[in-house]
């Protein structure tokens, strides 16, 4: 049974300046799924995930044209939609961890006070449920107030998803959250990520094509600006339908 | 789910407004400074003729005279003998903190240099005073050891930090590459150092000696100390002399508001002010150039 | 053979840069050194926090209570107003010709005479705003000259924040004004405090602006009030060394001493922050 999109893009296209970036875009994107965004170096998919929460509104020389569609028909691109809190709902995790420097418990409070100003019973729960859905709190219940800047690398990329999951999004976009990673740390977080298809829509770009066949349900996948395949991840690795999908697969280039 | 815009006044005030006006505060403050000086001062050409201003060499205030030509030689006097004796040191100083020094000297005497920069200009116009001034009348003989001279050198050590650290800067930017080809050729540390990585710096360092002209040119405390005070032209640098900041503070006290020594004073303000303007203007520009240029070059 | 030839030159070179290092820094560390000799002597408590009757010797507690008391209202002025400023500069403006221009006219403010900041200050708070001299009219005057070097040591605090930090707070929803002083600002707050204090210096040891806004040859009492004038160490010092009143040498010395320590010590202790916040910033980002 198919779960209904909850993301809708409808022919984007984005230019930086004179360059143009993406080609026409369409593909819709089902809830609680993960979803990735493979290609090569340059072809646009993090520029993609980037118009999903509008972050490419802080490069000035950016023009985005199509329908991106959120939920029930929300056009995120709408000059009258509040940004701040579309990226409440849609939540991104970089590619380098970047907690702030604060408290791990003040990381992950910082999103939840800025929302509305919640009582402090209820941000020490919250705080507790991000930390234990992401499989940290054991670990660090005892030194909150420690600085989140002290973190190894997969335990800091881990509190950055619990702060992002600490807004209540439905969308979590990752930019390439495991590159920066050492192995054990990458498993550690994409064990995450399929436990988050649960109760989130993952959205996730990556150079690693192992990493995209281990965990997304679809894969698409781009070059050159162009969507050039889009199917689910077992289609798209076994049967894929074009030349290029397939010469990138078996690492022709890229 | 609705995502509309709240209506956030506040934050709309607070970017747009003040933190607008903010960022523009530091125009506002040079168009006042400049509006100032001229509502004082320039009223003062209705009574006297700017070419006596300018040219005349009789400053005697107390006959309504003006002609403020000594003010301006005693000030060029005691920055070129600041400048005679601060680029020698700036220049070698920047050269050991650069090219010759281990990190961690480096780091120590960069930190003295800023000690040096620290230190109030009422402090040097007292070592003036009490030391270099009565050493200098005893080894050369003269009537009094308060002149250009010392003033000139004083206001070197002023300079010097100013002039040090951009021509620092300079030569930290001349490329790794450079120095490398030449060091490879068989050159040696000083050769590599004199005909190589120097003349590739010489505009920073030339941008750092406008900085300094600009800082002794402005300097008003110790000049007013120590050189000496008489409203002269004179070529002798033992001579005792007028500079036109040393002027504008010791007889601002005398004046009555208002009246036309009071405007003259203001006007030499205003000359100062372009004087200065221009200077670290021309060499902004050239540290400009540099970094363009630079652009282009870096390894 | 050709060896030689080359050491010679070799040996000038070195002996130039050696001997214009040593010509540049020795005169300073003997100067300081004769400073404290001659000046500890009159130093005691005693010396620091009782006013004197006259000029000649005595507590310098008025002149010192004075430039202490100016240089915090000069900072209540301008750091607040210069943080906006380098705000602006740092995470607002776009970079245009505006940005230019603030720019250049930063630098330009920087290079003007003290002397001419002490005119405009007597032209516009003393004089149009009928302040007359004034701690308070000395405060904005010296307020204004502190705006370049604060905006300048702010803006470069706050650029060096990692740009990740700005995203990952606007990626949560944050608005641009919170993660600005929610994130930045905070994160920033060493150097921040480095430009404080190097403000604070300045401020303490300059005398040309304080000429014609605030400074009192004597005070029987202590300042009052904002509008009343004051006695000023930097001030203070230019009066005993240029008359000869009778003043003793071990005064000036000693009045020497306190404005150096206090001038150097807060030198230092901006000095040591900004390294410590340079190590810091090197682990982010």
């Amino acid at each position: 049974m198919e779960a209904l999109p909850i993301l809708k893009l409808e022919k984007v296209n984005l230019h930086y300046g004179d360059n143009h970036v993406l080609k026409n875009i369409s593909m819709d994107i089902a809830a609680n799924s993960i979803t990735a965004f493979i290609g090569p170096s340059g072809c646009g998919k993090s520029s993609l995930l980037r118009c999903l929460n509008r972050m490419n509104d802080l490069i000035d020389s950016t023009k985005i044209e199509g329908k991106i569609l959120f939920g029930d028909n929300i056009d995120i691109n709408d000059r009258k939609l509040d940004v701040t809190q579309l990226r409440r709902k849609i939540g991104m995790v970089f590619q380098k961890p970047n907690p702030f420097p604060k408290s791990i418990y003040e990381n992950i409070a910082y999103g939840i006070r800025i929302a509305q100003g919640a009582p402090k019973s209820e941000v020490d729960g919250r705080v507790e449920e991000a930390l234990k859905k992401v499989g940290l709190w054991k670990e660090v219940s005892d030194r909150l107030k420690d600085s989140g800047m002290a973190l190894s690398g997969g335990q800091a990329q881990r509190l950055c998803i619990a702060r992002t999951i600490a807004t209540k999004p439905d969308i979590i976009l990752m930019d390439e959250p495991t590159s920066a990673l050492d192995p054990i740390s990458t498993q550690t977080i994409e064990e995450l990520t399929l436990e988050l298809k649960e109760n989130y829509t993952v959205v996730i770009v990556t150079h690693n094509m192992q990493q995209a066949a281990r965990i997304s349900d679809s894969t698409a996948f781009f070059y050159l600006g162009d969507l050039v395949e889009y199917s689910p991840t077992k289609v798209m690795f076994t049967r894929p339908q074009q030349k290029r999908t397939e010469d990138y697969i078996t690492g022709r280039f890229g | 789910m609705s995502l509309e815009k709240r209506s956030r006044i506040a934050e709309y005030l607070i970017e747009k407004g003040l933190i607008r006006l903010s960022g523009y505060a530091a125009v506002l403050v040079l168009l006042l400074i400049l509006f100032f000086i001229m509502r004082e001062g320039l009223p003062f050409f209705g009574v006297y003729n700017a070419g006596d201003f300018l040219f005349k060499t009789d400053w005697y205030p107390l006959s309504g005279r003006y002609g403020m030509l000594p003010l301006l030689t005693g000030s060029v006097m005691v920055t070129v003998l600041s400048l005679v004796v601060a680029v020698p040191m700036a220049i070698g100083t920047a050269i050991f903190i650069s090219e010759l020094a281990p990190a961690r000297v480096r780091g120590i005497f960069k930190v003295l240099l800023e000690i040096l920069a620290s230190i109030p200009s009422v402090v040097f116009g007292f070592l003036g005073i009490i030391f270099l001034g009565p050493w200098v009348q005893k080894t050369f003989g003269l009537q009094t050891g308060l002149n250009a001279f010392s003033a000139g050198i004083l206001l070197a050590f002023m300079a010097l930090p100013t002039i040090a650290s951009v021509a620092d800067e300079a030569l930290q930017a001349v490329p790794r590459s450079l120095r490398e080809a030449s060091l490879a050729l068989g050159a040696s540390r000083i050769q590599t150092i004199f005909r190589i990585t120097f003349p590739a710096a010489s505009s920073g360092v030339i941008a750092g000696v406008m900085l300094g002209i600009g800082r002794a040119i402005g300097e008003t405390m110790t000049v007013m100390m120590v050189a000496g005070g008489s409203a002269q032209v004179t070529m002798n640098p033992m001579a005792p002399v007028r500079t036109m900041t040393g002027t504008i503070a010791a007889e601002m006290g005398e004046v009555v508001m208002g009246d036309d020594h009071y405007r003259a004073l203001f006007m030499i303000g205003l000359l100062l002010f372009v004087i200065t303007l221009g200077v670290n203007t021309l060499s902004g520009i050239i540290i400009e150039r540099i970094r363009r240029g630079q652009g282009g070059q870096k390894s | 053979m050709m060896t030689r030839k080359i050491r010679l030159s070799d040996g000038i070179g070195y002996a130039f840069v050696y001997a214009m290092t040593a010509a540049a820094f020795i005169p300073l560390i003997a100067f300081l050194v004769y400073v404290l000799a001659k000046g500890i002597g009159r130093v005691n408590w005693e010396f620091l926090s009782s006013a004197s009757s006259s000029m000649e010797s005595g507590g310098i507690f008025a002149p010192l209570f004075g430039t202490l008391v100016l240089t915090l209202l000069s900072l209540l002025v301008a750091v607040p107003i210069s943080l906006l400023a380098a705000v602006y500069l740092s995470e607002y403006a776009r970079k245009d010709r505006w940005f230019r221009i603030i720019e250049l006219t930063i630098v330009n403010l920087a290079g003007v005479p003290s002397v001419v900041y002490g005119l405009f200050g007597l032209g516009l708070f003393v004089i149009f705003f009928g302040l007359g001299k004034s701690l308070i009219a000395g405060a904005l005057t010296m307020a204004c000259m502190s705006l370049p070097l604060l905006v300048t040591v702010f803006y470069q605090a706050l650029k060096a924040v990692p740009l990740t930090l700005r995203e990952a707070s606007l990626a949560l929803g944050a608005s641009k004004l919170s993660t600005t002083f929610r994130i930045v600002v905070p994160t920033a707050l060493p150097g921040i405090f480095t430009g404080v204090i190097l403000a604070t210096a300045r401020i303490a040891g300059e005398t040309a602006p304080v000429l014609f806004t605030v400074a009192a040859y004597y005070m029987p009492n202590l300042p009052q009030s904002l509008s009343d004038q004051s006695m000023l160490l930097s001030y203070h010092l230019y009066v005993i060394s240029t008359q000869n009143t009778g003043v003793k040498d071990e005064q000036k010395f000693a009045v020497t001493l306190i404005l150096v320590l206090l001038v150097l010590v807060v030198n230092l202790v901006a000095i040591g922050l900004r390294s410590r916040a340079r190590k810091k910033i090197g682990n982010l980002g």
